[in-house]
């Protein structure tokens, strides 16, 4: 009685396989992210939407043009691109014209991953790469925050022909940050909580947005030690400012909710590719991402500062991870 | 009564980072063992040992007894190798080997009239110097059985000015589906306790300590209640978590105590056996049986009846499996060892050996890398590492083939292959097998400077 034995695998070891793999990963941050897009949506109405999708398109599209014919389907199998486009369509202003968001989304795959050698090889956070490319090139566009409004109204701006402006009809509004910085005018806690502020169309909702992140933890995606020390640092470094001049600078809760914080911390920074791998050298990406974010959103230019303060970091990154190194087991024990 | 002594620095909380795989042991471990009949035809490769290969001492046709030498250590790194049953020797040649390579082996034909009852007087071990006491060891072919082989005599064999004060008996077994060490603790404590007080005397340690994963209550217990009036032995309950047998991370559970890189756990006064080792070491001296048989966990999905057997050495792998009620058609792998250590097998055909824990049919749920992916480094491997080292480091250097640059600033050569960063790597990317390669380069080219 002769069985033919089964075809046998011959691989080195570690045999056993687990679950969590990359496509899996950048699966969960969907899904994490899925909430606090839906209440953008909601707030700013089927334009956000559309604005949206064009800088998926944009992302999508590059990303398949760039990628080997052959491994095409293994490239947007990680689901990389698609993350990368909704990030950046999550900071956009939600009656950006949709050709402007396409490009930003083009940019960010183009300019932000593919010329660094594909995922994994780049120093800066691919979206925010896009949304600085948009908000130099388009300042106005980029900075025009329209208030939350009918769902189904949609803002012509949205469909403005490519290189045209378009015309904001909706009702425009200073972003909360904007009315901080410039007129002293703190928004409600409230307001801040669930969203009903202007904005970048996925910023928003606060509790949604950390709802996400609670998520992500659970499924071990996500490096808690970023989102706790930004926000840690940001709200010291607030608290003590408040302290100093209560009238001229926001408070730790303020801070800590308003503008792209919650977005930047929990979705931006925790990108492992643009994130030292150590232990300590991520407490130390924190960190100066948290004050960074501070020191540019009350002395500098601009109402908000997430985005440098997170591409600053980035840029050190390399440097953090050399100078981080654990000790390694049984090294460097004093000899005693 | 004498007391247990305390080493300094005791009991603190594990080791860090490591894995945590889902363990499946629940298909075995209350399986009591049962031996596997004798087959038919047994091969016993030369260098089943770290070390030098054996020196045959029989030639084809010979008639051999069992527990019969049929081979002479090669040196001092290696040990005698003895017949696993009473047949005639049928040549002296190439043979294939689990991962299908050809070596060295002894093959033996079973006499299949023979009861193959083992015929061997007990050893006075109380009056033997050490010296003797570590001839005999080395004489009964016993050699570390949690997997590496490592001969034990040479363990025992201490430089001068080293002292040991613990003996340290390692039963965490920490690798999935593996039930051995735990059948043997439940099964017989004496047995190991015996052989345990037989090598603390001989090495003049104050203590016994075994430690035990706490996924094995009813060993722990067992050994608890079997431990003598006055005997100085701790039973430590450890955490569920791998590499915990790997030897230095249990040193560091235990005692707090971290062994120096590069160094032994007699530079901290600790000699660390395994279960199977130690109860080896008392069938040697109680009954006068070398090394011969050892019990290995076949287990996995892709067989129906998962067993714990004490099988005789040099036995086919398809007989253990057989016993087991044959290979499923899923099965995709089937692996010598523990899942995250062990190797593919390649050849059904080839025997078991003193290293053999397991044997373990796997199914694609179970194996099967995905498909690699670029590293995104997302930190897994380096929050993995039991030794601190940077694993997504030395898949990119050894990509680039800066293999010095990974021995010089990365501290390559401290690994021992566990395997954690590949297993926790969501991207696929075999970090282990970068590892080992550069460690081959890097120890070539150390010979060649020689």
């Amino acid at each position: 009685m002769t069985q033919k034995d089964p075809k046998l695998l011959i691989q080195p070891g570690p045999q056993l396989r687990q679950e969590m793999t990359t496509p899996v990963v950048m699966r969960d941050v969907w899904y994490a992210l899925t909430p606090a897009t839906l209440a953008g949506i909601w707030f700013f109405g089927l334009g956000a939407f559309l604005v949206l999708l064009a800088s998926i398109a944009g992302a999508v599209l590059v990303e398949w043009f760039f990628s080997p014919q052959e491994k095409r389907r293994y490239f947007l199998g990680d689901g990389s691109a698609i993350l990368t486009g909704w990030l950046l369509g999550l900071t956009l202003p939600p009656a950006l014209p949709m050709w402007m968001a396409f490009i930003g989304g083009a940019v960010a795959i183009g300019l932000g991953k593919t010329i660094w050698g594909g995922l994994g090889g780049n120093l800066f956070n691919p979206a925010l790469v896009g949304r600085a490319f948009l908000l130099a090139t388009f300042p106005i566009a980029m900075t025009t925050w329209t208030a939350p409004g009918d769902f189904f109204s949609i803002p012509s701006s949205v469909f403005a022909l490519p290189l045209m402006q378009g015309e904001v009809d909706a009702l425009t509004q200073a972003s909360p940050l904007g009315l901080m910085k410039f007129a002293h005018k703190e928004t409600g806690f409230f307001d801040l909580l669930f969203g009903n502020t202007s904005g970048s169309l996925g910023e928003t909702s606060g509790l949604l947005l950390i709802l996400g992140g609670v998520y992500l933890w659970w499924r071990r995606d996500l490096d808690w030690r970023i989102p706790v020390g930004i926000l840690a640092a940001a709200m010291v470094f607030s608290s003590i400012l408040f302290l100093i001049d209560p009238d001229k600078y926001p408070g730790p809760i303020f801070s800590a909710l308003s503008g792209g914080m919650l977005l930047g911390a929990i979705y931006m920074a925790t990108d492992p590719v643009t994130s030292p791998l150590t232990p300590k050298g991520t407490w130390i990406f924190a960190i100066g991402i948290g004050l960074l974010v501070i020191l540019i959103r009350v002395f500098g230019g601009f109402p908000e500062g997430m985005m440098y303060a997170i591409l600053l970091m980035n840029a050190v990154t390399p440097l953090i991870d050399r100078y981080t190194q654990p000790r390694v087991f049984g090294r460097g024990l004093d000899s005693k | 009564m004498m007391k247990a002594l305390r080493l300094p620095g005791r009991a603190l909380g594990g080791f860090d980072h490591g894995v945590h795989p889902p363990h499946h042991k629940e298909r075995t471990e209350d399986l009591p063992i049962q031996r596997l009949p004798f087959g038919s035809r047994f091969v016993m490769p030369l260098g089943q040992h770290i070390g030098a290969p054996s020196v045959p001492v029989v030639k084809a046709g010979d008639a051999v007894r069992r527990g019969q030498l049929i081979a002479g250590p090669g040196g001092f790194v290696s040990v005698a190798l003895h017949s696993p049953v009473t047949g005639k020797v049928l040549d002296v040649g190439p043979h294939r080997y689990s991962d299908g390579t050809f070596r060295e082996a002894i093959a033996i034909e079973a006499d299949p009239y023979d009861s193959q009852e083992f015929e061997g007087a007990p050893i006075d071990w109380e009056s033997l110097s050490l010296e003797a006491f570590i001839g005999e060891v080395q004489k009964a072919g016993i050699v570390g059985m949690g997997g590496a082989a490592f001969p034990c005599h040479v363990k025992y064999s201490l430089p001068e000015g080293t002292r040991i004060r613990c003996l340290l008996i390692n039963g965490a077994e920490c690798e999935p589906y593996l039930t051995t060490d735990h059948r043997l603790m439940v099964e017989r404590p004496e047995a190991l306790l015996h052989g345990a007080e037989i090598v603390r005397s001989k090495l003049g340690a104050e203590e016994i300590v075994i430690g035990v994963e706490k996924n094995k209550p009813d060993a722990i217990e067992m050994l608890q209640r079997s431990i003598g009036p006055g005997q100085p032995v701790r039973v430590v309950p450890l955490e569920v978590k791998y590499p915990q047998g790997a030897e230095k991370m249990l040193i560091k559970s235990i005692f707090g105590v971290e062994v120096p890189a590069g160094k032994l756990p007699r530079d901290v006064q600790i000699a660390v056996n395994n279960v199977g080792t130690i109860v080896a070491i008392a069938d040697y001296f109680q009954k006068g049986m070398p090394l011969i048989e050892r019990v290995v966990t076949v287990s996995g999905p892709g067989v129906a009846y998962p067993a714990n057997l004490l099988a005789p050495l040099g036995t086919p792998i398809r007989d253990l499996l057989r016993f087991a009620g044959g290979l499923k058609e899923e099965t995709r792998q089937v692996v010598m060892g523990g899942p995250m250590m062990g190797a593919s097998i390649a050849d059904l055909d080839a025997p078991i050996l003193k290293g053999s824990s397991g044997i373990l049919a796997l199914t694609a749920n179970e194996t099967g890398r995905p498909e690699e992916r670029p590293c995104i480094r997302c930190g897994r491997c380096v929050e993995a590492c039991p030794y601190f080292l940077n694993p997504a480091r030395f898949a990119r250097l050894a990509r680039a083939r800066l293999y010095e640059e990974m021995a010089e600033k990365y501290n390559v050569m401290d690994c021992v292959e566990c395997g954690c960063c590949t297993y926790s790597c969501p991207s696929g990317i075999p970090i282990v097998q970068h590892i080992r390669t550069a460690k081959d380069y890097l120890r070539s080219m150390t010979r060649k400077e020689k």
